[in-house]
């Protein structure tokens, strides 16, 4: 070979690796900085994730519109009752871990995840968090596909369960025995132990009732995802979409009536809602706009959802 | 460079003698690519459902069928290579394809359509190249070293596989999930690759008059009765052969490790892959690149064993993931050793992209049977299952291979 070509060749590398370092390094001096000592959330305070410059920071939005960015940074986040779950990145792989923080933001456990945070929930009195995470590439039909695994924490205790796979299933009044059984988007009740969950095999579907002690699950109804239980227990609002190709919507089902509502504006939904209130729900979802925003929406349906907080996710309210 | 240190490509030497500098040069590209691609597979999940919340299910779907088309296209580009007879062009295109690909992601922003079309480009590029970027080896290096020189060429290449993800873990935690950095960085690497394949791998133009190669030589090439028995073992045994996920998610839950070490146990078969290809590779030049072959599925079956034994704790996933990552080094770069060691030269691509081929669909097919059996039945039976049909590929495939 000419030194000709090989002078042309380190030349050409040299330059990849000087152009190449010099963005990563120009990216890396414009990161904002973080107030690592930002102050409790009060509240009416919403917490949401901040996706801007790729910091996910946590970030308390006061109700008079002032933002405060904290140190903490996570993919997912929810809290209740004093506690805090952070959902993160962890350790090459890359893997991910759900960190719990107690009201001081002091990290009291962390639980190594199976895989990508998926969805992150603490029960109204702070004692049981639950996180979902996708596991990439083995899903039970198709290759490269996905499966789920949930589990969750009882802080009272600290038993950490890391699935909850094996919990006895009914569908239709009928065990459900298969492989392929995947749970995603816990959401526990008030009394820290009934949960409400989607349980999916063979393609499809369910909304389940369970119970966290005496580990069961029993099918609802068919075809509702990331179910998020009502402060007072009485509603249910989850995605649905009418076949695997539609967009999901937001629907609440009414728990004492069976009756369920799809509110308006919420198609395009990939998320866990959240209750801000009783009558409020909010989630994250890119519509129309390249970028990802946090909407409000009354639960009963009566106005479309607003975009509220823009380039955010994981909103939460203080209660 | 060391790669430039090796001179001499073309004199034979005799036993243990050092591997021709192309070998090396092409490690380089495929571990230089490699870190690339395996950047943005750990990166994409977090791009997708973060960045862009757009639904994940969806780009899994596309990625298995992605797979199966980067199959179709192997022969393509085999083909094209042969016809040619200009393997260092073609290969070249399917790199760059992808290392281009790299810079269009942050441009099609939160479009499926345009996610979808980069994720597919993507995949052609590394479908074009495999069998060209084989043949270069293989006619690169004598024929008493192949084995050798296709394990060294492996491990390289899994060398990348390893430091890909840890690069990108280290662009998110300092600086962010913005997806500017991980792109650039995987360009980057991507393109030194190209450099590298333009600038320090020498294409041996053959001296012997080539007739023009046909389709029609092609399919001559199935007439050849080493040849077809070859394909035909080697789509048999790819028709046991689960995908590595299915594997470790089994595996995890059968052994009942905690579910945290889900995202680790990819690193102990590669791990091990690793560091057997290249002595894997110098014993299948010793004692038959077949017999290599053929053991390699036999350590499959161990791994397979292992998913049978209940509560075995880290011993078990221990044993199985060493099995495992030995399976690789003895089957991936060694098939691709034992045909180059017969195929004629002017077919050289067309040859081993056509028993990679027929392998890697017969996997895809395996891994769908695999998973609708899951959904339906209890997992220790369909494991039960899959070790009887794999000894039933053993026997027929050194059943046939002895009828030779």
């Amino acid at each position: 070979m000419s030194g000709h070509r090989v002078l042309v060749g380190v030349i050409a590398i040299v330059l990849l690796v000087l152009g190449g370092g010099g963005y990563v390094a120009y990216i890396a001096v414009r990161q904002p900085a973080a107030s690592e000592a930002a102050p409790a959330p009060k509240i009416g305070d919403v917490v949401y994730i901040d996706l801007d410059g790729g910091q996910d920071r946590v970030t308390t939005l006061r109700p008079d519109g002032q933002r405060i960015a904290s140190g903490l940074r996570c993919q997912r986040f929810h809290r209740a009752g004093g506690t805090s779950v952070c959902l993160r990145l962890a350790g090459p792989g890359p893997t991910y871990e759900a960190a719990v923080l107690n009201a001081d933001n002091s990290v009291v456990k962390t639980v190594p995840l199976p895989g990508i945070p998926s969805r992150a929930r603490v029960s109204a009195s702070g004692n049981i968090v639950a996180w979902t995470s996708f596991v990439t590439g083995d899903s039970y039909t198709v290759p490269g596909g996905f499966s789920t695994r949930a589990g969750f924490l009882d802080l009272r205790t600290g038993a950490v369960t890391d699935s909850i796979e094996h919990f006895d299933a009914t569908v239709n009044n009928r065990p459900l025995k298969a492989a392929d059984v995947n749970y995603w988007g816990i959401t526990v009740a008030a009394d820290d132990n009934t949960f409400y969950a989607t349980l999916a095999s063979g393609g499809l579907n369910w909304l389940v009732k369970g119970d966290l002690t005496a580990k069961t699950a029993r099918s609802v109804r068919q075809n509702a995802e990331c179910p998020s239980l009502s402060p007072d227990g009485t509603r249910v609002a989850y995605k649905k979409r009418p076949t695997p190709l539609d967009k999901w919507s937001l629907v609440v089902l009414d728990l004492r009536t069976n009756k369920e509502i799809t509110l308006p504006e919420t198609s395009g939904i990939d998320d866990q809602a959240v209750w801000l209130d009783e009558s409020t729900l909010a989630f994250g979802a890119v519509k129309g706009e390249p970028r990802t925003a946090v909407y409000f929406v009354p639960a009963d349906g009566s106005a479309p959802a607003k975009a509220e907080i823009h380039n955010a996710a994981s909103p939460v309210s203080v209660k | 460079m060391y790669v430039a240190s090796t001179r001499s490509p073309g004199r034979t030497p005799k036993v243990s003698g050092r591997l021709p500098g192309t070998v090396f040069a092409l490690g380089a590209v495929s571990l230089l690519t490699d870190i690339s691609a395996e950047m943005v597979t750990a990166f994409l999940p977090v791009y997708l459902i973060y960045t862009l919340q757009m639904s994940y299910v969806q780009f899994g779907l596309l990625d298995g069928l992605y797979t199966g088309a980067t199959a179709v296209l192997r022969l393509v580009g085999g083909f094209v290579s042969d016809r040619t007879s200009r393997p260092k062009l073609v290969a070249l295109f399917g790199y760059g394809l992808s290392a281009v690909t790299k810079l269009v992601f942050p441009v099609v922003g939160a479009s499926a359509f345009g996610i979808g079309g980069v994720l597919a480009t993507d995949r052609a590029g590394k479908g074009i190249r495999t069998a060209p970027r084989d043949a270069l080896i293989s006619l690169a290096t004598p024929p008493d070293q192949l084995g050798a020189a296709f394990g060294v060429h492996r491990a390289m290449d899994t060398v990348g596989a390893l430091c890909g993800p840890l690069l990108t873990f280290l662009i998110l935690s300092q600086i962010g999930t913005a997806a500017g950095p991980v792109f650039v960085v995987s360009f980057v690497f991507a393109a030194i690759g190209v450099v590298v394949l333009l600038t320090f791998v020498r294409e041996r133009r053959s001296k012997v008059n080539r007739s023009r190669v046909s389709l029609k030589a092609g399919v001559r090439l199935l007439r050849d009765a080493r040849f077809r028995r070859a394909t035909i073992a080697a789509a048999l045994l790819g028709l046991v052969t689960i995908s590595d996920a299915f594997v470790f998610v089994v595996l995890q839950k059968v052994s009942d490790i905690p579910v945290g070490f889900l995202p680790l146990l990819p690193l102990g078969t590669a791990a091990v892959f690793l560091l057997g290809a290249a002595p894997i590779g110098r014993m299948a030049d010793r004692f038959g690149r077949w017999k290599v072959f053929f053991a390699g599925h036999v350590l499959l079956l161990v791994t397979y064993a292992m998913l049978l034994v209940p509560d075995g704790g880290f011993l078990a996933v221990g044993i199985a993931l060493a099995a495992h990552g030995l399976f690789y080094a003895c089957t991936d770069g060694v098939l691709s050793a034992y045909a180059s060691g017969f195929v004629p030269a002017d077919l050289r691509a067309t040859g081993l992209a056509t028993i990679q081929t027929g392998q890697a669909l017969t996997r895809m097919l395996s891994s769908v049977v695999f998973g609708v059996m899951l959904a339906g039945m209890a997992m220790s039976s369909v494991v039960i299952a899959l070790v009887a049909v794999l000894i039933a590929a053993l026997v027929a495939v050194a059943l046939l291979v002895r009828s030779a």
